[in-house]
């Protein structure tokens, strides 16, 4: 493939990926609203277009149109740059997120995923990890005591539930035997999905949990707590600034239901039937499906349970989630190390 | 390509190493730390080393440096004063440096054998498959005696941040019904008799 043709590929499918990401970002936060609307006994945003379906538009023109102010005592630099770095690393990882088999094209395959790397998996969990610095400076670049008291705790949540989440990811890596999300999604192939054919059960339920903690969604909120942070590390943000901290949380969660998904839920693995176009768009079909199910999941938890007092949420992920992690880990490599003699 | 990535990314570490060293709010210092990082990661991806350039970012960028970042705004630490240096400082670092370059250039010219035999780029311990083999056969016991370095450095700071010394007597001069009265407002759940016999034998001990 010359090189033009596969840049002019790459732009248009990193277009695409924007596009439909951002987009379905803002549709989330509408079914969030109505969702826990519905559950609240209430009607949720009805006036704007049929059903409120144009909410998300009337949403954003209104954080474009506010005024953008910026609070006289910040650390300039740093309170600009945290939310734009926020919201740059919640948009990367979708590169390395395949949504399906390849497209034919004309004589060429065209991957539908951005970019396929052999290390996909580390690249995300080091995105996320380095996604802690927008939400620490911008807490501590506001100058203020309840930002830098949400930025503080976000990023001890943060750091203590990265370890129980990257330990559950090695049971489904020692099975696919690859750090590639297209490989370990092809080792689940004809329903051996790691959830049940290798057993990751813990591991999946370790991993959703610890996922909930890394994005701060209900039950683990504590760092934008309202009634008692005013918004946490966001307090002083407002307008754009603020719409990409909101952003870049949906972004986040897509990533995570996403990389749920593709490690425990066998990607697009699903029934395929019927003619040539309907095997390629079937599976993105399966895809998008299981994504939605761990978003609606995401709005359930939240309409459903209180937020955790902090040493609950310590204790929860030190003592609980990251030792379960441990024990799975021995468990799988034991019993897969016995199947292969 | 790979020449042009490896000046720009070389050249983003070292005037971020300088400027870490020049900025005085030990924040920015941290950033610049990062920046270092990120740049080394990127320089480790170029040599075909992906696996150790994902773990720098992982564990360098993402892990200590937050952690760095977080005692830096635990502690509200402020900007630094500047002293005017010391001579001590001029009269051995200045040497100390030309002697570092002196090495440096002796160990990378073709005279030394040594560097003759050049790793070719991308031929290291590239993919995680190699790493592991590398880290689990041939250096387990250097790894694991590491490990059980760190576990031992963990004990030790859980220890010192444990470790109290007896506290010395406290002048308990509450009168027990202002004990009573203070527990009351505390919220001590109960009848007010019962915290106030409560707060009796708290004074009593």
């Amino acid at each position: 493939m010359p090189i033009q043709q596969y840049i002019l590929i790459a732009l248009v499918k990193i277009a695409i990926a924007l596009f439909v990401l951002l987009t379905a970002c803002a549709y989330v936060v509408l079914a969030e609203r109505k969702l826990i609307a519905r559950m609240q006994n209430r009607w949720g945003p009805t006036r704007v277009g049929p059903f409120g379906f144009l909410q998300p538009l009337a949403d954003g023109l209104k954080f474009i149109l506010k005024e953008d102010i910026i609070p006289s005592h910040v650390y300039r630099p740093l309170y600009i740059a945290a939310p734009m770095l926020s919201l740059t690393l919640a948009l990367t990882s979708v590169a390395l997120i395949p949504i399906g088999q390849a497209i034919p094209l004309g004589g060429a395959s065209i991957p539908l995923q951005i970019t396929d790397v052999n290390i996909g998996l580390l690249i995300i969990l080091g995105i996320t990890s380095v996604g802690v610095y927008g939400i620490a400076l911008a807490g501590w670049s506001s100058n203020s005591k309840y930002s830098l008291l949400g930025s503080l705790r976000a990023s001890a949540q943060m750091i203590s539930y990265e370890l129980a989440l990257g330990l559950s990811l090695i049971g489904v890596l020692i099975g696919a035997g690859s750090f590639s999300l297209r490989e370990i999604v092809n080792s689940q192939a004809g329903y051996h999905w790691n959830l049940w054919y290798r057993g990751q059960v813990f591991a999946f339920f370790i991993y959703v949990m610890a996922a909930f903690a890394e994005t701060n969604r209900v039950p683990f909120d504590l760092p934008e707590a309202e009634t008692e942070l005013v918004a946490g590390y966001h307090t002083e943000y407002s307008a754009m600034k603020f719409a990409m901290f909101f952003v870049a949380e949906y972004a986040n969660m897509f990533t995570v239901a996403c990389l749920a998904t593709l490690l425990f839920l066998g990607g697009w693995d699903g029934p395929v039937f019927g003619p040539g176009w309907l095997h390629v768009l079937l599976p993105v079909v399966w895809f998008v499906v299981k994504i939605l199910f761990f978003i609606f999941l995401y709005i359930w938890i939240r309409g459903t349970l209180p937020r955790f007092r902090y040493d609950q949420l310590m204790a929860f992920g030190w003592k609980f989630l990251l030792p379960l992690a441990l024990a799975n880990i021995v468990v799988t490599s034991l019993v897969i190390g016995l199947q292969g003699r | 390509m790979h020449l042009a990535l490896f000046l720009i990314f070389g050249a983003l570490a070292v005037a971020s190493a300088v400027n870490l060293v020049a900025q005085r709010h030990p924040i920015n210092s941290a950033l610049s730390l990062v920046v270092v990082m990120g740049s080394l990661a990127v320089l480790y991806l170029l040599l075909g080393a992906e696996f150790v350039a994902a773990i720098q970012v992982i564990v360098y960028a993402g892990a200590i440096m937050v952690l760095f970042i977080f005692v830096i705004m635990l502690l509200n630490a402020g900007e630094e004063e500047r002293t005017r240096g010391s001579r001590v400082a001029m009269a051995v670092g200045i040497p100390g440096l030309i002697v570092l370059a002196g090495a440096l250039m002796v160990s990378l010219s073709e005279r030394n054998p040594a560097a003759r035999d050049r790793v070719p780029v991308g031929a290291m311990f590239g993919p995680p498959v190699e790493v592991g083999r590398a880290l689990f056969r041939q250096f387990l016991l250097p790894f694991e005696v590491t490990s059980i370095l760190i576990l031992i450095a963990i004990m030790g700071a859980v220890l010192l941040a444990r470790y109290h010394a007896p506290h010395p007597p406290v002048a308990r001069a509450l009168d027990p019904d202002e004990a009573a009265e203070l527990l009351e407002i505390a919220g001590t759940h109960g009848s007010a008799t019962g915290a106030r016999e409560r707060a009796r034998q708290e004074v009593r001990r």
